[in-house]
C-alpha cells in the first residue's frame, strides 16, 4: 500500500528533537482549545459577551433571566457538546488511519457513518409508526438513539464479517464496510423515496450536521460513552506504533494484535456513534485532523492521539463559531462549515505531502 | 374558539402586549399584516416572504432547525410559529429563557385558515380586528363555495410541485395542492399517493390531466409552454393539448392565509373560464 510508505518511514522510534517538538505542539494545542472555548462561550448572535458577564459578576450584580438561557443553556453545553465531539472525531481517525494503515481511513470507516445514517432516516421516516410505549420512552431522542444504535450494529457486522478463526482482517473490513455501506444507502434511498416533504428537509439538514440542538439532557447521555472512548485511546498508541510495521512486525514485537484491534473498533464505534447521534454527520474533522498533526510532530501516536483530540476540539468550536455567526440570527449548518474548511486544507496537505505519498 | 393553537410555552398574560414577536410561517405572517400589527414583528423564517415588505425582517432560518441563540438575539416576547416548529430543544430554551413559543396548527385547509386568524389575533390581543378579518374571510369563502357548488364536472387538475430533469414531481393526496385545487371547484388528477411524489410518464398519460397548474417562482422551477409539449407525458395531456396551464405565485396558491379564498377564486376563474350555467 502507497500509504505505507509514509507511515512506515516515521517509525516508532521517535528521536528526542521530535517529542520535544510534539510538546511544545501539545502546549500550543492546549492554548488553542482554551482560547476557542473562550471564544465560543463568548461569541453568539445574542451577543452576550465574556467581559459585560463578567462586569457584573465582578460588580456583584445578577445575571438577567436572558444572559443566564445563553450562556448556561444554549453556550455551555454547546461549548462542552463541541469539544467532545470535535476530539472523538479526530482521535478516531487518527486510530482508523492507524489500525488500516490507510491515509484515507476515517471514522466512517467502520460502518459507523452509513449505520448512523441509516438509524437516523428510520426514525425520522418511520419513528410514527412505533408503538405509544417506545415513543413515549424515547421521546425527543429518538432519532439520535435510533443513529446510535444503528451505528453500532453496523460496525459489530463488520467486526463479525471481517473476523475469522479469531483473527480479524482489516482489508476485509474496508471491503465489507462499502459493501455495507452500498447496502445501507439503498435502504436509506428507499426511505428517502416514501419520506414526504418535511422528512426530506429534516433529512437533509440532520445529514449536515449541527451542535445547534445541544443540550445538557442529550450531552449527559452522549458525554460518558465519548469520554470513555477518548481515554480508551491513548491505551493504544503504543500498539498502533507498532502496527505501522505490519501486523507480523507487531506480533514480534509482544503487541496482542488481535486484541488491539477490537479495542480500536470499540473504541471508534462509540465515539464516532455518540459523536454522530448528538451532531448528526459531520464531516472532515477525523481525516484533516490527524492529517495536519503528522505534518507538524510526526506519526507517533503517543503525541498524535492526544493531539488530535486538542486540535479536533478546537477546530470544532471555531467552525461552530463561524456557523453560528455567519448569517445570524439563523444558522448555517456545521457540516458545510467543516467541509468548506477541510476540503482545501486537505488538498494541500496532498500538495505538499506528495512527494512522501507517491512511490 | 380562541384556544386552538398547541400550546408549548407558558402562555403570557393576554392583557401584556408583546411588542417585540417573532413569527415562523408564510401563512401566520400573511396574518400578521392582515391584522395590522406588522410595527410589532421583529424577525421571520425563511417561508415568510410576503408581503415583500417582510424580507427586510432578520431571517432565523428554517423553521425546523431554528437556532435558539438567533431566536433570543432579536429579544422577542412572543413567537408565533406554526406547528412543528422546533427542533424540540430550542422550544424548551425558549421555556427556559420565559419567552412564549406560541405553535400554530398548519392545517391546510379554509377552516384551519380561520383558526389561525382567530390563534394569531388572540395572541396579539387584537381579537376584534380578528373577528373582523374572520368574518370577511367567512363570506369570501361562502361566495367561493357557491360559485365552485355549480361546477357540474370537475376539472381533473395535475400540480406539479417540480420538474426538475423532466422528472415531474406532483401532488397527491392530503396536500396543500390538492385543498386549494377541491377549494377552487377541481378535482385533483392523483388521488393513489399522499404528499408529492415523482411520477412515472405512464402514470401521468394515465392520470390524463385537464389543466396542469404550478407554481410560478420567478422562472427556473416553472415549465415554459414549449417544454410542456416536449415532455414525452406531460406533453400527451389533454391539458398540453388544449393549452391549460396556469401558473401561480406559490405563496399566494400554497400559503393558506389570509389570501387563500382570493387565490382560491382566482384559481377557479382560471380552471373554468367560460361561467357555467347550473346544468
Amino acid at each position: 500500500m502507497v500509504a505505507l510508505t509514509w507511515t512506515r518511514g516515521a517509525d516508532s522510534t521517535a528521536s528526542g528533537d521530535r517529542s520535544a517538538r510534539a510538546r511544545v505542539t501539545l502546549l500550543a494545542l492546549v492554548a488553542f482549545v482554551v482560547l476557542a472555548s473562550l471564544a465560543s462561550l463568548g461569541t453568539g448572535a445574542a451577543g452576550v459577551s465574556l467581559p459585560q458577564v463578567l462586569g457584573k459578576w465582578l460588580a456583584g450584580e445578577g445575571l438577567t433571566l436572558r444572559e443566564h438561557v445563553v450562556l448556561f443553556d444554549i453556550r455551555l453545553p454547546r461549548l462542552l457538546t463541541g469539544m467532545l465531539v470535535g476530539a472523538s472525531l479526530a482521535v478516531s481517525g487518527a486510530v482508523m488511519q492507524g489500525l488500516f494503515r490507510n491515509p484515507l481511513a476515517d471514522p466512517g470507516i467502520v460502518g459507523v457513518g452509513a449505520g448512523a445514517g441509516l438509524g437516523a432516516v428510520l426514525a425520522i421516516v418511520l419513528g410514527a409508526f412505533l408503538p405509544p410505549a417506545i415513543l413515549a420512552v424515547a421521546g425527543m431522542h429518538l432519532v439520535p438513539l435510533a443513529a446510535f444504535v444503528g451505528g453500532w450494529v453496523t460496525t459489530l457486522i463488520l467486526y463479525r464479517v471481517s473476523t475469522r478463526a479469531g483473527r480479524t482482517s482489516v482489508a476485509t473490513m474496508l471491503l465489507a464496510g462499502i459493501a455495507l455501506g452500498a447496502l445501507s444507502g439503498a435502504l436509506t434511498g428507499i426511505l428517502v423515496y416514501i419520506a414526504d416533504d418535511q422528512q426530506l428537509r429534516d433529512l437533509t439538514f440532520w445529514g449536515l450536521g449541527s451542535l445547534a440542538g445541544a443540550s445538557w439532557a442529550k450531552l449527559a447521555a452522549a458525554a460518558p460513552i465519548m469520554v470513555l472512548a477518548l481515554v480508551a485511546a491513548p491505551l493504544l498508541a503504543r500498539a498502533l506504533n507498532g502496527l505501522a510495521l505490519g501486523e507480523g512486525a507487531a506480533a514480534h514485537l509482544g503487541i496482542a494484535v488481535q486484541r488491539m484491534k477490537s479495542l480500536a473498533i470499540l473504541t471508534v464505534a462509540g465515539a464516532t456513534g455518540a459523536a454522530v447521534a448528538v451532531s448528526g454527520g459531520i464531516g472532515f474533522i477525523g481525516i484533516v485532523v490527524p492529517h495536519l498533526l503528522r505534518l507538524v510532530m510526526g506519526p507517533d501516536h503517543r503525541f498524535l492521539l492526544p493531539a488530535a483530540a486538542l486540535l479536533g476540539a478546537g477546530l470544532l468550536l471555531l467552525a461552530d463559531i463561524i456557523a453560528r455567526l455567519i448569517i445570524a440570527p439563523a444558522e448555517l449548518p456545521i457540516g458545510i462549515v467543516t467541509a468548506v474548511l477541510g476540503g482545501p486544507v486537505f488538498l494541500w496537505i496532498l500538495l505538499r505531502r506528495r512527494g512522501i505519498v507517491d512511490m | 374558539m380562541l384556544r386552538l393553537g398547541i400550546f408549548l410555552a407558558v402562555l403570557a398574560t393576554p392583557l401584556a402586549a408583546q411588542e417585540r414577536v417573532i413569527v415562523l410561517g408564510g401563512g401566520l405572517a400573511e396574518i400578521v399584516y392582515a391584522l395590522g400589527q406588522e410595527h410589532r414583528l421583529v424577525g421571520r423564517d425563511t417561508t415568510a416572504s410576503f408581503p415583500p415588505e417582510i424580507m427586510a425582517l432578520p431571517d432565523v432560518g428554517y423553521v425546523r432547525a431554528l437556532s435558539p441563540e438567533g431566536l433570543l438575539a432579536l429579544d422577542p416576547d412572543l413567537i408565533l410559529a406554526s406547528e412543528g416548529s422546533g427542533p424540540v430543544e430550542t422550544v424548551q430554551i425558549m421555556q427556559a429563557a420565559s419567552v412564549p413559543f406560541v405553535q400554530i396548527t398548519e392545517d391546510p385547509s379554509a377552516a384551519a385558515v380561520l383558526e389561525r386568524v382567530t390563534a394569531v389575533a388572540g395572541h396579539l390581543g387584537t381579537e376584534a380586528a380578528g373577528a373582523a378579518l374572520v368574518a370577511q374571510l367567512e363570506a369570501e369563502f361562502a361566495a367561493l363555495a357557491e360559485v365552485t357548488q355549480a361546477v357540474t364536472t370537475p376539472k381533473r387538475v395535475m400540480f406539479i410541485l417540480s420538474a426538475s430533469g423532466g422528472r415531474i414531481n406532483a401532488a397527491g393526496r392530503d396536500s396543500g395542492a390538492e385543498a386549494m385545487i377541491r377549494l377552487a371547484g377541481g378535482v385533483n388528477a392523483f388521488d393513489d399517493f399522499s404528499g408529492y411524489r415523482l411520477l412515472s410518464d405512464e402514470a401521468i398519460t394515465a392520470a390524463a390531466p385537464d389543466v396542469l397548474l404550478m407554481m410560478d417562482r420567478g422562472g427556473d422551477h416553472a415549465l415554459s409552454d414549449a417544454e410542456i409539449l416536449a415532455h414525452p407525458a406531460l406533453g400527451l395531456t389533454p391539458a398540453a393539448e388544449q393549452g391549460a396551464v396556469i401558473r401561480m405565485n406559490g405563496i399566494y396558491l400554497l400559503g393558506f392565509g389570509p389570501r387563500t379564498a382570493q387565490a382560491a377564486q382566482e384559481l377557479h376563474g382560471a380552471l373554468y373560464p367560460q361561467p357555467h350555467k347550473g346544468g
